[in-house]
């Protein structure tokens, strides 16, 4: 069964924003210079922004913030945020592999930018019975 | 980049208690724009059977950022944390942190190893209430990546 999809609009204030709340001040999430001068095409989303984003869908689908019993990704491509208004978008989708007979649904979650796949191995299970 | 294979299995001194603040909770469920009213308010957190304000899912990252700093500082291991990017990450749950939690890291390394010239550390971070209950098991494999 696939889960409907959602989309996430990412823009340099929420990667500012993010660094504050989490305590990740990485220059490579907030200085093109330093980004550029380490190789990478410009700034780039923190992967635990991204990882919380899709977070954010798993505890959505599962109707309660409180309902994820693991969770887990593989980082494979930077999410590129330019500096301009619009930013860039997350694409999150799911699909249910399993769901057990202890109430428990593992669901395999594709995460995309720019349709190219930016997490890999992204799986969740969540308890969806109380 | 080599990374020296005898620190795996090595288990690092627990941290120092973390307070998960209420503030702490919502400034974070702001930053990543999760509105759900468990992260927000008491009384709602309280009603889905939590004693306090629930942090969203990857909120322990903060915690144990912090307290990875023991393993990546460590002059002994040699790593050069301007090489480093996140390889994987993984969270396993007893139960959400909480507003009022105090929560303290242990650290074991799980791997290290080196191919094709990149370093990677798998880290293993048991998150306990300071009174030694479990609430969330962390992993996350981090690259060192070899000098072009």
């Amino acid at each position: 069964m696939e889960l409907p999809a959602k989309t996430f609009r990412v823009t340099r204030a929420d990667l500012i924003r993010y660094a504050g709340a989490s305590g990740d001040f990485n220059p490579i999430h907030w200085s093109d210079r330093f980004a550029t001068k380490v190789g990478l095409p410009g700034v780039i989303a923190h992967g635990m922004f991204t990882m919380a984003l899709v977070g954010r869908a798993i505890t959505e689908w599962a109707g309660s913030p409180d309902a994820v019993v693991e969770y887990g990704v593989r980082f494979t491509r930077p999410v590129v945020v330019p500096d301009d208004d619009q930013g860039t978008e997350i694409e999150v989708s799911a699909r249910v592999r399993e769901v057990t007979e202890d109430g428990l649904t593992r669901l395999d979650v594709t995460a995309t930018c720019l349709g190219e796949k930016v997490l890999s191995q992204a799986r969740a299970t969540i308890r969806t019975t109380r | 980049m080599s990374l020296d294979p005898s620190f795996v299995g090595r288990t690092y001194p627990p941290t120092a208690p973390y307070q998960v603040g209420r503030e702490k909770i919502r400034e974070f469920a702001t930053a990543i724009g999760a509105t759900d009213p468990a992260h927000h308010d008491v009384e709602a957190a309280q009603a889905l059977g939590h004693p306090d304000l629930v942090a969203p899912p990857t909120f322990p990252v903060i915690v144990t950022m912090a307290a990875s700093n023991q393993i990546v500082e460590d002059p002994a291991l040699g790593m050069d944390y301007s090489r480093v990017v996140h390889g994987d990450q993984r969270f396993a749950y007893t139960r959400p942190v909480v507003a009022g939690d105090e929560l303290v890291c242990t650290n074991t390394i799980e791997d290290v190893s080196t191919r094709g010239g990149h370093g990677f550390l798998t880290t293993r971070t048991d998150v306990t209430t300071v009174g030694g209950e479990p609430v969330v098991a962390v992993w996350s494999k981090i690259v060192v990546r070899g000098e072009a």
